[in-house]
């Protein structure tokens, strides 16, 4: 591959400007589908442009007392993290590269967007935005165990491929990993991680906008805000887009009818991520991490012994 | 008309200022984000934090305990920034017009010109409302004014 041949995959297809329409589309499905939920029309098509371009041209007001390195440098963090995850996962589905141990790479990076919203609300030098951040700290400590128990199984049931393209090739000869008992349970689980990992109601206690009024993102305006909605809509696509690939066969063979069906899984992860969050109320911060520590990891836990002793 | 103003025309995020109401309008404003007038068809959102407001929604009657805080509100607020007043009391105070307890009108707390557009009304109806932002929200285009003015001219 070439200099121009990589920069081409990195920045238009599969990479940033391929995942900025993909998740600009589906953040708008996510809209639709709540506004229907609740009986109402919803936005239009172009809302989540509109929303960015907008953001882009208002004024930017830093806080008295804030670290502009670290009030402007988290947007971006979180900005490089999704894009990572996501150029990684759609170069491994369209392309079929990768590098050994990317499976454990992409954890790491997913992890930063929730990292940029921390370092944010602290540098933002605001108490709702120190909320904010501390109950994401909370948060990550609660979701990441289960997270990793569940994307644990898939690696266990292939005997330790750890490369998202070996991954999906062993799908392609055994069937996908949701077929079996063990990884049913993790795909159950890396359900309701991804809800709290985009945080989405009922965990979004971090940006609970009736209680802490946008919490860790409460002084950001302008285009560092901007920077905070793209890398949501970012992980809009990465996130669903890695744990269809990782649990559930990807893309498959890339032929006309598995395109068609990745699609659908896709659709059907993210409609699912909406729908959870419209017949959800917001729980507690305490409920929250008490759920994902009990009632999440223990089913976790027992996948990844159900994959050991391999069902 | 630019980019920015389209998009800002687009999407108006709203932040809900109640300074001293008495709930009436604050109610009302509640019923345009809800199914029967769905505001977010036009992009409006209502929004939890200042910062990341476009237009502000002043209710109520501006008392000494409030009024301060609406100037800072405003202030804190990231330009481009639309102040719509609704309802009688934050227009010209309403009933409570002689009350002990009120200093000024809202378009006297803000610095002149702030406030773009006044809904009058006790309370405004939802459309209404409406319509006060489509009216605010147009004053962003000044080329779209006397085009608009001279047709209707021309209607009559």
């Amino acid at each position: 591959m070439n200099i121009l041949e990589a920069l081409l995959v990195f920045l238009v297809f599969p990479g940033f400007v391929f995942m900025v329409i993909v998740g600009m589309l589906i953040s708008w499905v996510d809209r639709k589908v709540t506004a229907r939920v609740q009986f109402r029309v919803g936005p239009p098509l172009l809302q989540p442009l509109y929303d960015f371009l907008k953001l882009m041209g208002k004024e930017t007001v830093v806080p008295r007392g804030a670290s502009r390195l670290a009030f402007f440098g988290a947007p971006l963090i979180g900005l490089a993290g999704a894009v990572f995850v996501g150029t990684m996962v759609g170069v491994a589905m369209f392309l079929g590269k990768g590098f050994g141990g990317d499976v454990i790479v992409a954890i790491y990076m997913l992890v930063l967007p929730s990292l940029a919203v921390i370092m944010g609300g602290i540098a933002s030098k605001n108490p709702l935005a120190s909320v904010g951040a501390s109950r994401e700290m909370k948060l990550i400590v609660g979701y990441e165990l289960p997270f990793i128990l569940a994307l644990a199984v898939p690696v266990i049931q292939s005997g330790g491929r750890l490369q998202l393209a070996a991954l999906l090739q062993y799908q392609a000869e055994h069937g996908s990993f949701a077929t079996t008992l063990s990884g049913l349970v993790a795909l159950v689980i890396a359900i309701l991680c991804i809800q709290a990992k985009m945080a989405v109601v009922p965990f979004d206690q971090a940006e609970a906008e009736t209680e802490v009024m946008g919490g860790a993102l409460i002084e950001y305006s302008g285009p560092a805000l901007a920077m905070y909605k793209l890398t949501k809509i970012l992980m809009f696509y990465a996130v669903p887009m890695f744990v269809v690939t990782l649990l559930w066969g990807g893309f498959g063979d890339l032929s006309a009818v598995a395109i068609v069906l990745g699609v659908l899984k896709y659709l059907v992860l993210v409609v699912l991520i909406t729908l959870i969050r419209n017949t959800n109320p917001r729980v507690r911060i305490e409920h929250a991490v008490a759920f994902f520590w009990t009632w999440v990891s223990i089913p976790a836990l027992a996948a990844v012994v159900l994959a050991a002793v391999g069902l | 008309m630019g980019v920015k103003v389209r998009a800002l025309m687009k999407s108006p995020w709203v932040f809900h200022v109640s300074a001293g109401s008495c709930n009436n309008c604050d109610i009302e404003i509640l019923d345009c984000l809800c199914p029967r007038f769905d505001i977010e068809r036009f992009g409006a959102l209502l929004v939890g934090s200042i910062r990341h407001a476009d237009a502000l929604l002043v209710t109520g009657a501006m008392n000494r305990k409030s009024a301060r805080r609406v100037r800072q509100l405003y202030e804190q607020a990231a330009k481009p920034c639309l102040v719509i007043a609704i309802g009688a009391c934050a227009l010209g105070q309403g009933i409570f017009r002689d009350s002990y307890s009120m200093v000024q009108p809202l378009d006297e707390v803000l610095p002149p010109g702030a406030v773009t557009v006044y809904v009058p009304g006790c309370p405004p109806r939802p459309e209404a409302m409406i319509v006060g932002v489509v009216k605010a929200l147009n004053q962003l285009v000044p080329a779209k004014q006397p085009v608009e003015a001279k047709k209707e001219q021309a209607d009559e």
